[in-house]
């Protein structure tokens, strides 16, 4: 430990760390649009300069390595004033629409403004005129009011390994766009989101959804069904106050009710349904030699990257389809026929945690007879909204229960949300249908917590099985290459496209910290460590629906409803 | 340009060190007239880059040019002398006249448009340069004559070729 002055009060900081990572510690204020936890810093954004003795100017914190004896002050008046004056010329040309945009109250950008006490325009830029990208089914992309931070740009490059956008250009005219000025839904976007979770302003939202599914649920002729996954009920507090970490199933079900929804399923539900088709899937593919290692086909994100970057993977990866379109597919067929209406008439929404299930729910294959399996996503975010929207209070109301016959949930299905998850549920049910008994303990600690890649070696039926568990696309691709290189040898193989998986997803509520993960991910262990179905073999709508309709796992109908296939994709990679 | 002689431009460069991304740009547009899709694919997967990155690189320069060029490349002075004397509103005449932006080519691949800082020819300000060959003094009327000579003489050839 050295030794440095922060302030006029002596403290003490890691050699070799950042001053902005010590200030943090210090519980000191200080602003950034740039900086990225765990990235190496870039220092675009100068909006965490202070000064330090003996430097003439002014230091940007992110990027300056502290030193023994070196003396900070972080709120001079001529630190606080170039601080200001930065935020003014980044709104010299900014479309200052604060009251019609999606981000208004929820803006870096604006808040920072308030902070600073920003009164007037002093500075008048030219504005840029690049177009507004809406062609996504995702993401929309608005360079009016991009402030060239580049957070979006380093999560896509580093973290997930995409690399769809990237700044061109240069100086004044610099934007963040794709290669070509191709629109994203044909460039190498994977539609996950996480660059959405980064942008400090308006500048990357989701394609929105919220009127389309007000206009059904107001539509008489329409039953319309909501389902949501198994994060949502884990994060949705947030957005309300509460704390990370709070499990809001009951009044989330509520909300949905007041709202207008007919019915109310889980999609834990599906996931169970997911893990029947899976498991079965792997100890078919086990015994009949067939493309191994099996990977998990759950993320829609993962799935395109697979199409575009590993073509030739297609095979490995699960023929199921995610659990959102499972249950999709149930609601247009088993619940229809039982509730005889017909599939035309059913609005299926689901609230996802994530903005490439908006992708997912638009592609071809995933529909029967031309009618999709799921009609309109909403992001967790949206989802919020729409809560504020129909006047509900949400910390006023009584929980309930959701509906019939997709209302059962095992843990092991709630455990999707988080990295590990799939790869433990499915462990659960792959060594009972391989041996006929359950496992002596469920819980498989060496999928569970926060490392990008978790690697382990279980023992099912006597034989031994190599099972990889990774999320962040960045990680996925090392894992593919490792598989590919024979560096690795396993059987099975989990990805999920956000770190952390699902509970961190692009459709997840803004602002959420690396602690904030980890609460979340701790309220799942809890769920399944407190509730008593702990398998989803053992979830009694999951036997009924065997029993009644499907037959059994990769039989004929399942065949015919729960799974699907994928092709290479050309994109500009 | 063909896969071979881009191929070619890649064998110059035997080690794939994405410094070489610059050099290699130049060689294809120097063969190519202009940097393709096709090529920044191929390149990308040489040094094992994205498309996106390249093409950030290659729009941070204004050598670089992204679509074919027009049969008749027409460069618009901006530097100091030639905007004093009035090179903006040429500029801007051309851009309404050829209903393109700098930057960019007519659909019928007949003009092209570019701005470049300064051609050296102040004395001759506002001052286009037409493939090569220097037009002085450029007002709006003597750019849209220019550009009416040149679809004329484009016609000629085009009927020359027929017969």
């Amino acid at each position: 430990m050295i030794k440095i002055e922060v302030n006029n009060k002596t403290t003490e900081a890691k050699p070799g760390e950042y001053l902005l990572t010590t200030l943090k510690r210090l519980n000191i204020k200080i602003p950034t649009f740039c900086h990225i936890e765990g990235l190496n810093p870039s220092g675009a954004c100068r909006m965490c300069s202070v000064e330090v003795e003996g430097i003439p100017g002014t230091v940007p914190a992110c990027a300056f390595p502290v030193y023994d004896g070196m003396k900070v002050q972080t709120h001079t008046a001529k630190v606080v004033n170039a601080r200001k004056t930065i935020l003014e010329l980044l709104l010299s040309n900014h479309p200052d629409d604060c009251l019609y945009c999606v981000r208004n109250g929820n803006c870096e950008l604006q808040t920072l403004a308030m902070e600073l006490g920003v009164s007037e325009r002093r500075f008048y830029g030219e504005k840029n005129n690049h177009k507004l990208d809406t062609g996504s089914p995702a993401i929309v992309r608005d360079p009016a009011k991009c402030i060239l931070c580049g957070k979006c740009v380093r999560v896509c490059e580093e973290i997930q390994s995409v690399s769809a956008i990237e700044i061109i250009g240069r100086g004044s005219r610099a934007y963040v766009g794709t290669a070509f000025d191709e629109g994203l839904n044909i460039s190498s976007c994977i539609n996950c989101g996480q660059c959405i979770n980064v942008c400090p302003t308006a500048a990357l939202t989701e394609q929105s959804y919220i009127m389309e599914v007000l206009n059904a649920i107001h539509n008489p002729k329409k039953v319309v069904v909501v389902q949501h996954a198994p994060s949502v009920s884990v994060t949705l507090g947030e957005e309300f106050g509460l704390k990370a970490g709070t499990d809001v199933n009951g009044l989330m079900t509520a909300a949905m009710r007041k709202i207008g929804f007919n019915f109310v399923f889980e999609t834990s539900f599906s996931a169970d349904l997911t893990i029947m088709e899976e498991a079965s899937e792997l100890a078919h593919r086990i015994k009949t030699g067939g493309a191994l290692p099996m990977m998990t086909s759950c993320s829609p994100g993962w799935v395109k990257f697979v199409e575009q970057f590993y073509p030739e993977m297609i095979p490995n990866l699960s023929t199921c389809k995610s659990p959102q379109e499972m249950l999709g597919a149930v609601i247009k067929s088993y619940f229809a026929e039982k509730q005889k209406i017909s599939p035309d008439d059913i609005y299926s929404v689901s609230i996802m945690p994530c903005t490439a299930k908006k992708f997912e729910a638009g592609r071809p294959e995933l529909s029967n007879s031309g009618i999709p399996d799921i009609d309109a996503v909403l992001t967790v975010r949206e989802f919020a909204k729409l809560i504020r929207m129909m006047g509900i209070d949400f910390k006023q109301l009584e929980a309930e229960f959701p509906d019939n016959p997709f209302g059962d949930r095992s843990t092991a299905g709630k455990l999707f949300a988080s990295s590990g998850g799939v790869m433990e549920a499915a462990l659960r049910s792959a060594h009972y249908f391989l041996t006929g008994k359950e496992m002596d303990n469920y819980i498989v600690n060496e999928v569970r917590g926060q490392d990008g890649i978790k690697t382990a070696t279980v023992k099912v039926a006597g034989q031994e099985l190599g099972i990889a568990v990774a999320s962040g696309l960045g990680n996925a691709r090392k894992v593919i290459e490792m598989i590919k290189s024979g560096a690795m040898n396993v059987h099975f193989v989990e990805i999920m496209s956000c770190s952390g998986g699902c509970i961190n997803g692009g459709g997840q509520p803004l602002k959420a910290c690396t602690e904030d993960i980890i609460q979340r991910m701790k309220l799942l262990y809890k769920i399944d460590k407190e509730e008593q179905i702990n398998v989803s073999h053992k979830n009694p709508s999951i036997v009924r629906l065997y029993e009644e309709y499907l037959g059994e796992p990769l039989g004929e109908k399942s065949h015919h409803l729960l799974h699907t296939h994928y092709h290479k994709r050309d994109v500009m990679i | 340009m063909t896969d071979l002689q881009l191929n070619d431009i890649l064998g110059k460069y035997a080690e794939c060190k994405r410094e070489y991304l610059i050099p290699i740009l130049q060689d294809v547009q120097e063969a190519q007239g202009f940097i393709s899709k096709e090529a920044v694919q191929i390149i990308g997967k040489y040094l094992n880059l994205p498309s996106s990155k390249i093409y950030g690189v290659a729009t941070f320069y204004n050598q670089f040019r992204f679509n074919a060029p027009g049969r008749y490349i027409i460069q618009v002075c901006r530097g100091t002398a030639c905007h004093v004397k009035g090179s903006s509103n040429v500029l801007d005449a051309l851009q309404r006249e050829l209903k393109i932006k700098a930057g960019e080519t007519t659909r019928d691949g007949l003009f092209s448009l570019e701005v470049v800082a300064c051609l050296g020819a102040c004395g001759l300000a506002p001052v286009i340069c037409i493939n090569g060959e220097f037009h002085a003094n450029v007002d709006n009327a003597k750019a849209y004559q220019l550009i009416k000579k040149l679809i004329k003489e484009s016609k000629v050839e085009a009927d020359n070729v027929k017969s």
